[in-house]
């Protein structure tokens, strides 16, 4: 059982949060190719090691960005939107 | 008969406190604070436990989770728990045990003819031999023969173990002396100490062998870490097993207590790991003999519980730690023969017989033990002690991602510094004796290494399994795994080690290969011509020992699960003679009466002959408010919303960004700044997090706030042709259009009303804040009995809407539907701005004509939900299924839902249903059957 930081509530337990997305990939607009909407819902880097990720913790339901690392799962930044 | 009572010795026994218990229906005696494996060895019998594959005679051998025999069916109090390990259970008054895999009983089992054909299953035998016509033929048979306890179907135990979370500055998980030394040394530094220990007392192997710590007696050095724990605002939690470690930290902990269990989740700023080592076994012919057992153990017995192993002892040894327990045991008045593998030994202990350079070749007897053989020379004797040396007890460490190294010096693998987030400390880490465990604990910790005459760090010879020896040698007591089948997998090919535990089933069991595990290792290196770093060590994952499920479900259980929603009104309904069932997580009226078939008819009836009114309180109330709700909602919805004047109503689709219909619902505007979005009930959690997501990401989220209020109304929804005049009667205005709302009072009660219908007939969705529910409920249910109409539950609602073919989302939608494939094509085709899920709409699998879209069934007999539709002629696939289906009584016939491959271009073609092997016909309709003009609205 993982520990996350939410920048609102502090450190609580995994199974509060959801994962929603990676961070850095915006929303492509303005009529994209079926490719580059495809890549944008479908293409996940999912890397082994350090990742940026929006995750939502839901008893707030604040959507925020973490930082971490997925192999060692190291926590090392968690922050507000905006 | 061997085992023995002393008169006087037994440090953790009440001699005042007799305890029986029934033993194969056999009963033995002994005192509060036995276990139930100390009490069998003081009450003699050899034979207690048959083996899992050959069902040999088996005798007690250890003393903790390490025991790979005495598994018994324990019965205490009525409840049955299977597979309990004799030397984990405590004896307890009227307890009964029942020998696992042995029938009647261990000493006289019927099945003991099978050790006979050992030399016909060897390992992989059943693989290799039951393949003929297919394993399911033989499996029963070979099932009722194997295998470990007895399962009382009928065991509830109850869910009373409650789940404790906690921190602390250091946890030291286990209270031997290296762990006393560590959480002593933390907690006088001021730091919140917890200590976990596995057994009753705290002390380790200290409690059996003794020692001086700082000029006194060890229990001095206990009580004093007690003290300091205590003061330092730590805890100590004894019968407790800390039994997996876990991401970030985590250790949970199952602490055994007399009333309840509770199960601890514990998270430390920092884990000691001191828990201690298992002695290994030595390995000649017939090693499974019972009477053979680890000598660490029979001393564990001999001074906690007075429980003496035998009257004639040959200890078979490599290791400086025999010579206490063979003192140990010369004291007690036991003749004593140490037979010490190595060449140079200590000083022999007063009338103990010490032999050199010996090698125990073979034990001899069979349902007890005769005697040995050790340097071909038979010696008697009627118990065997061995001790091949210690294996440090790692498995935390590991199971947090801890690394192994090969100490040779140590003669054991023991933690690599800096790979887990524990420090390891002790017989753990391969730190033998007093004086060195003492100063490694305290050291940890940062204090002073305790002062001990006892300095000695022990050593032994290092003892491996002899490939090359004869007779049958056992490698895993618990799984009946030889070192025969070790070299037979060896021979093919199984060599790493993850394929020999799978092969052999070496380890496998439930002790978790604590004896096994290093003697099948170096079995596997030596037949190979590895090393045993070269071999590999196997993964430990969580639990070290078993754990009962119940402890770790702990409340979650029955109503507790998954708790459902209860509506304010539910005494009310009930009343009424509501039955109630789980609707999307909220408890509510199925229908007002015992016969629901038939009540579910009268009410789906009466709603279009009079009025009906129903529960409608779960319906999601989302309050969307600010400048900026407006832009919000036109990007999250597929349907416009910014065009909706205040004080009116729109039907909706939410989308996902993938195009899939995720909700529907009515968004109401009841003033300019202010929305309202009606989330299907069991979508409201989900719908707000949606919603936040663009609020949030997208918006200015000063200017749009979303609250959901949805359990602080009462929504009762009055619909029917004679709905206006019930309304009237009660005094509610009613000049409201279709589609339409408007916020009044009712009394001093705030009301909103909503002439949005989800039945096809004029509705009326009446909101007040809770506490005037019960008041709106009975001046509704006077008005309703005067015009003969009726309460209605949730399954006439269901038949209602599906004559109107009104969809219920994720009933009659899947995971492919989007809203042109249920005729919502127009906001694709009009909008031109951003919305959710808008590129996913204009793909080209989005525009296919061939996708499943919906439509009604006309029939003759109801239909099965879920039935496939198949083509009339040509080969038969899917094309669709029933989604929703009923016996409709106001169209006197049956109705369905169903999504069809190209459904819309095939009104009036006939179509197969499958169901069960047959198919029936089916005409293809639209949707909506009832008042498909929409009159009555
Ligand atoms: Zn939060």
């Amino acid at each position: 059982m993982q520990t996350f930081p939410c920048p609102f509530c502090g450190p609580r337990d995994e199974t509060e949060f959801h994962f929603a997305v990676e961070a850095d990939h915006p929303r492509p607009e303005n009529a994209p190719s079926d490719l580059e909407w495809a890549a944008y819902l479908y293409a996940v880097d999912a890397p082994q090691g350090p990742a940026r990720e929006i995750w939502l913790h839901i008893p707030c339901g604040e959507y925020f960005v973490m930082s971490r690392n997925t192999r060692t799962r190291d926590v090392t930044a968690s922050e507000a939107l905006r | 008969m061997s085992g023995w009572r002393h008169p006087d010795l037994g440090t953790e026994i009440d001699r005042s406190k007799p305890l029986t218990a029934e033993v194969d229906w056999t009963k033995i005696r002994g005192f509060q604070g036995d276990t139930l494996a100390s009490a069998l060895l003081a009450s003699g019998p050899r034979t207690i436990a048959r083996s899992f594959k050959y069902h040999r005679p088996r005798g007690l051998y250890g003393m903790g989770a390490e025991e790979p025999n005495a598994l018994f069916d324990i019965t205490r109090h009525g409840t049955t728990i299977p597979n309990e390990r004799a030397t984990l259970t405590p004896l307890t008054d009227g307890l009964k045990a029942r020998a696992v895999n042995a029938s009647p009983t261990a000493e006289r089992d019927r099945a003991r003819w099978l050790d006979l054909l050992h030399r016909t299953i060897p390992a992989g035998f059943y693989y290799k031999t039951f393949m003929a016509g297919g394993w399911h033929l033989y499996e029963p048979r070979i099932r009722a023969m194997a295998g470990l306890g007895r399962l009382d179907p009928n065991t509830n135990p109850p869910a009373d173990t409650p789940t404790r979370s906690a921190t602390c500055d250091l946890l030291v998980i286990g209270a031997g002396p290296a762990g006393l030394a560590a959480a002593k040394a933390a907690a006088e530094q001021g730091r919140a100490v917890w200590l976990i220990e596995d057994a009753t007392y705290l002390g380790g192997a200290l409690r059996w062998r003794g020692g001086e710590i700082d000029g006194d007696d060890w229990t001095d050095f206990a009580r004093a870490t007690d003290t300091a724990i205590l003061n330092s605002d730590g805890r100590i939690l004894t019968n407790t097993t800390a039994w997996g470690a876990f991401d970030h930290g985590l250790i949970a902990a199952w602490q055994r207590r007399v009333d309840h269990d509770v199960h601890w989740r514990i998270r430390p700023a920092e884990t000691i790991l001191a828990t201690g080592a298992v002695e290994r076994p030595l390995w000649p012919a017939q090693n499974d003999r019972p009477g053979v057992m680890s000598a660490e153990a029979a001393h564990h017995y001999l001074t906690l519980y007075g429980a003496v192993a035998g009257r004639q002892l040959l200890i078979a040894t490599g290791s400086d730690a025999s010579y206490a327990t063979a003192a140990a045991f010369a004291a007690a008045g036991a003749r004593v023969t140490l037979a010490d593998a190595r060449d140079v030994s200590p000083d022999a202990p007063d009338g103990v017989r010490v032999l050199s350079r010996q090698t125990l070749q073979a034990v001899h007897g069979k349902t007890e033990t005769w005697g040995a053989t050790l340097n071909d020379q038979y010696h008697s004797a009627d118990t065997v002690l061995v001790s091949g040396g210690f294996t440090p007890s790692v498995q935390l460490h590991c199971q947090s991602g801890g690394k192994l190294d090969w100490n040779a010096e140590k003669d054991a693998l023991v933690p690599r510094p800096g790979t887990s987030h524990m420090k390891v400390i002790g017989a753990a880490n391969g730190t033998f004796g007093l004086g060195p465990a003492l100063a490694e604990g305290a050291t940890a910790a940062g204090g002073l290494a305790p002062d001990t005459p006892d300095g000695t760090n022990w050593r032994w010879h290092p003892a491996r399994p002899d490939i090359d020896a004869s007779g049958r040698i056992w490698i895993d007591l618990q799984n009946d795994v030889t070192l025969k089948d070790v070299k037979l997998a060896a021979r093919e090919g199984f060599t790493s080690v993850e394929h020999l535990k799978r092969y052999t089933t070496l380890g496998m069991a439930t002790d978790q290969g604590r004896t096994s595990n290093f003697p099948g290792l170096a079995a596997m290196a030596d037949a190979t011509g590895r090393s045993i770093p070269e071999t590999g060590t196997t993964t430990f994952r969580p639990p070290v020992r078993p754990v009962p499920l119940s402890v770790i479900a702990g409340r979650r259980r029955g109503d507790l699960f998954n708790p459902l929603k209860r509506l304010p009104l539910e005494d009310a309904h009930r009343a009424q003679g509501a039955v109630f069932r789980e609707y999307g997580g909220w408890l509510r009226p199925s229908a007002y009466g015992e016969d629901e078939a038939a009540t579910i008819q009268a009410e789906t009836k009466a709603a279009r002959d009079t009025v009906a009114i129903y529960d409608a309180s779960p319906l999601g109330k989302l309050d969307i408010i600010g400048p900026g709700a407006q832009a919000l909602l036109d990007f999250a919805f597929y349907n416009r919303l910014s065009t909706l004047n205040p004080g009116r109503a729109r039907y909706a689709f939410l989308l996902r960004e993938s195009g899939i219909v995720f909700d529907d619902g009515v968004v109401l505007r009841p003033s300019d700044d202010r929305f309202v979005v009606s989330a299907s009930s069991s979508h409201v959690d989900a719908v707000r997090l949606l919603l936040e997501d663009p609020r949030q990401g997208r918006f200015d989220p000063s200017q749009v706030a979303i609250h959901d209020v949805t359990q602080a109304w009462t929504t009762l929804t009055v619909t029917g042709p004679r709905a206006r005049e019930l309304l009237a009667a009660v005094g509610i205005d009613v000049d409201v259009p279709h589609m339409g709302v408007a916020e009044n009072t009712w009394g001093d009660a705030p009301l909103r009303i909503a002439r949005i219908s989800f039945t096809g007939d004029q509705s009326y969705e009446l909101s007040v804040p809770l506490p005037h529910g019960p008041a709106l409920h009975a001046r509704l249910d006077v008005a309703l009995n005067a015009v003969d109409g009726r309460w209605i539950g949730l399954e006439a609602v269901m038949i209602l809407r599906a004559e109107k073919g009104y969809i219920v989302i994720g009933k009659d939608t899947d995971g492919l539907t989007m809203p042109h494939d249920l005729g919502w094509g127009g906001p694709r085709d009009i909008r031109g701005d951003e919305y959710l899920g808008k590129q996913s709409l204009f793909t080209e699998a989005a525009m296919a004509a061939d996708r499943r879209q919906l439509v009604g069934l006309s029939t003759t007999n109801v239909l099965p939900t879920g039935a496939h539709l198949v083509p009339l002629d040509g080969p038969c696939r899917s094309l669709g299924f029933v989604t929703s289906s009923y016996q409709s009584p106001n169209l006197g016939r049956p109705i369905a839902l169903a999504l069809l491959e190209g459904g819309t271009a095939m009104q009036g073609a006939e179509i197969g249903v499958f169901h069960n092997g047959d198919v029936q016909r089916a005409r293809v309709t639209q949707a909506c059957t009832f008042d498909p003009e929409g009159e009555r609205l």
